[in-house]
């Protein structure tokens, strides 16, 4: 509880880039996502798994924010809690979000499940199974459709056809009527956009689209998110480990570590100033094509904490190679989120200055 | 069907078999400490390197598609590899990359023997593999080992981790001179795990450490070749980097010979000595390292790499981006001649009725394309001589004129 105290004091002192956060002040805010101090943990028997522990952030509309971490971080319970989908028996959800001016941590499961599908809608990373292997294509988007919208079913198929074309998938009034497991992999992803974008959604959240496809597929993928963004004006948050589709795609990321944001910026800071440790060592554990090869790959030591038991202070000072410079500081003292510049925020107890200094000549230069 | 074998292939000196000048001499640069390290390690096999340790000839693996319950008639034929030529030489490491369904991991698996080859040779230092028996197969498994790409599925999860990687020993009926205990806890030590490990379940590890724990079985025997499949696609960005790098200085220490089977570009480039690149069960383009990645002559090549995402946000325009349409075609009835013709923006008629060689169009650097990118070499010369004398084009002829 203590801690929950501390977290908003914090954001008190440093809340200078984002709204005021505080307990008292509720008032919808101006951006059209906005989430606050959002807080999921799991009660099991093992412990309290703290998923999300405190993250805030914004989107605005026609705007990408890509989420990045690796797994167990937390950036798929983010989503799910933004649509809404945890149980409410066993998730403990606490926070704000607020999507276009109306708060949903609150609300009824009625409210969301009418603003899930038409203003808010998901596309999952494995289309194979969260399609239902029994239902055609067309039967689940046309199903999708008439739930939120006052239509026969002739007017959803039509509806429903236009989608699957709109997607780039040939012969659409043909493939309307196949089941999943006739698509490709690459249709596959393809078909849950259609569905996902099928009720003209505001919000789109995209967790891990590409992963499961071929750098070729991935591409088209990419290239209608893209485009359908530009058409419809949506906002996409992009979940991904890929820190290249992050690059393509986004206006802003947040990088997430042990259920919290260490570091958020526009998509230049966080890859051309980055400032936190941990993004560093993202950075140098990917092999680029973009530049000369390397004769070695520079790891992050150790492997991702467990959400059970996070390190003390700074969930990632035993991974950090920094983390002596501080006197012990990272081992005692959990680091706020602060603004190292107007709008990049990071959470590291090191002097702004001495991590310039350590980015400039000791990380930039190696990558 | 699976008998047309390598009698329609000349058995040319390959390109292989003498290396470029340059890419020698790269690589005998780029080694020079490592060869030192690997001078005071205890090394088991002192083959100069250069040698050829494996070589596959025209390899194939035909699946086929019956009908019928009682009576099962052949239909048709998933042609999940269709005649690949390559070679492998002692310490170097080749990356076999495409995508998904493109023939790679059945290659690996045939190399291994895991999966009978339908035609084709497989040489091993010299030896004829392909059709060996099981039982004279089983002693030059120490010497063939694989990693996996699933490190979850990989490992028995009622075993400890000291009695999977001691299998190997109990296998081989080896018995180690400090004790296969003492064995398996310096192997563990060996790929960055404590030797306390030794009585725990995989279960108490994470996706990191389970592959060590993977590659800490493959090395018990101190193999020659290790086929590795996917073998840090299902890990962590961070945790991916150390296996690569604790890849990399085993190869140094172990003078260990790498077939590395992976989809992901970036990580192939930066594993790997040479590239061989697949599509549809066929090799399109075999070339070393910096010369693919630099100027790569195949269109599916240059789309590949072309479809890799940047993490660099200042190159996002302006990109010069080839964009693929539609998938991959079924293998079960893939396209006639040139495979890639379907997809391909330079195709013409010819790429429709015949079938482009793989041939060697710069110095160690082969692709099979009629119109192939970044060569002087003119598309004319390559169809004349593809369709006019297919035994005597240099290189290994992959795969003549007609023979589907």
């Amino acid at each position: 509880m203590a801690r929950k105290n501390d977290k908003r004091d914090d954001e008190m002192r440093d809340g200078t880039s984002t709204a005021p956060a505080g307990p008292a002040d509720s008032r919808p805010p101006s951006s059209f996502l906005e989430v606050r101090d959002l807080r999921i943990h799991f009660p099991t028997d093992d412990g309290l798994v703290k998923s999300v522990d405190g993250l805030s952030f914004q989107l605005e509309r026609g705007k990408t924010l890509g989420i990045v971490g690796e797994s167990g971080s937390g950036k798929s319970v983010t989503s799910l809690g933004i649509l809404g989908l945890h149980n409410r028996r066993n998730a403990r959800v606490s926070g704000e979000i607020w999507l276009d001016g109306q708060e949903l941590v609150g609300a009824s499961e009625e409210q969301v499940r009418r603003l899930r599908g038409r203003d808010m809608a998901m596309i999952f990373q494995d289309p194979l199974s969260s399609m239902h292997p029994f239902y055609t294509v067309g039967h689940q988007i046309i199903e999708a459709y008439r739930i939120h919208n006052d239509v026969t079913r002739k007017v959803a198929r039509k509806h429903a056809i236009d989608m699957l074309g709109r997607v780039g998938i040939p012969r659409p009034d043909r493939r309307v009527d196949d089941y999943p497991h006739q698509f490709s992999g690459g249709m596959r992803q393809r078909a849950m956009i259609a569905m996902a974008l099928s009720c003209d959604p505001e919000l789109l959240i995209a967790d891990e689209p590409t992963t499961a496809l071929d750098v070729t597929v991935q591409a088209q993928i990419l290239d209608l998110l893209r485009d359908l963004q530009r058409e419809f004006n949506s906002a996409i948050i992009m979940i991904t480990h890929d820190l290249g589709v992050v690059a393509e795609l986004s206006d802003d990321i947040l990088v997430m570590y042990g259920g919290r944001c260490v570091e958020y910026g526009t998509v230049d800071d966080v890859f051309h100033a980055p400032e936190h440790p941990y993004t560093w060592g993202l950075l140098g554990s990917m092999p680029r094509l973009d530049r000369e090869r390397s004769e070695r790959l520079l790891p992050i030591k150790g492997t991702p904490p467990s959400l059970i038991n996070l390190p003390s202070g700074c969930a990632f000072n035993p991974r950090c190679a920094y983390a002596e410079l501080n006197g012990g500081k990272s081992t005692e003292e959990r680091p706020d989120l602060r603004d190292a510049a107007p709008g990049h925020r990071v959470a590291c107890h090191l002097p702004a200055e001495k991590r310039r200094q350590i980015w400039n000549d000791e990380i930039a230069p190696k990558l | 069907m699976g008998d047309n074998v390598s009698t329609s292939d000349n058995p040319a000196p390959g390109p292989e078999e003498t290396p470029p000048d340059a890419a020698a001499s790269e690589k005998a640069a780029s080694e020079g400490a490592a060869g030192a390290a690997a001078a005071a390690a205890p090394v088991k096999g002192t083959g100069r390197r250069g040698e050829t340790l494996l070589e596959v000839e025209d390899l194939g693996k035909h699946f086929p598609v019956t009908q019928g319950i009682v009576f099962k008639r052949q239909v048709g034929a998933v042609k999940a590899v269709d005649g690949v030529s390559f070679s492998v030489r002692k310490g170097e490491t080749l990356g076999l990359v495409g995508e998904s369904g493109c023939g790679k991991t059945t290659t690996g698996r045939m190399i291994m023997r895991l999966l009978e080859p339908s035609f084709g040779k497989i040489t091993f230092e010299g030896h004829d593999i392909t059709h060996m028996s099981q039982r004279d197969m089983r002693p030059l498994r120490r010497d063939i080992q694989m990693i996996f790409q699933d490190p979850y599925s990989s490992l028995n999860p009622r075993q400890t981790v000291g009695s999977i990687v001691g299998a190997a020993f109990r296998l081989q009926g080896e018995q180690p001179r400090q004790g296969v205990r003492a064995a398996v806890q310096e192997l563990l030590e060996m790929v960055g795990l404590s030797p306390e490990h030794y009585n725990r379940y995989p279960h108490e590890f994470s996706g990191g450490q389970r592959q060590r724990i993977g590659i800490a079985r493959t090395l018990a025997l101190r193999p020659k070749l290790i086929v590795a499949d996917e073998p840090v696609s299902a890990l962590d960005v961070s945790v991916q980097a150390q296996v690569v790098n604790l890849l990399e200085d085993l190869q140094d220490e172990l003078d260990l010979t790498y077939v590395v089977i992976a989809h992901d570009l970036s990580v192939v480039r930066h594993i790997s000595d040479r590239v061989a690149v697949m599509y549809l069960g066929k090799l399109v383009e075999i070339a070393d390292r910096a010369d693919l990645y630099e100027r790569p002559m195949h269109p599916y090549t240059n789309a590949l790499l072309s479809a890799v995402p940047i993490p660099d946000p200042s190159k996002r325009e302006g990109r010069d981006r080839i964009r693929l349409q539609g998938d991959v075609p079924s293998p079960l009835d893939p396209p006639p001649a040139c495979r890639f013709h379907t997809r391909c923006w330079k195709a013409q008629e010819i790429c429709k009725q015949v079938e482009p060689p793989l041939q060697e169009l710069s110095p160690g650097h082969m692709a099979a394309c009629h119109f192939p990118e970044n060569t002087t070499v003119s598309a004319t010369d390559l169809v004349a001589k593809a369709a006019v004398a297919p035994g005597p084009a240099p290189g290994p002829a992959d795969s003549p004129v007609g023979k589907d």
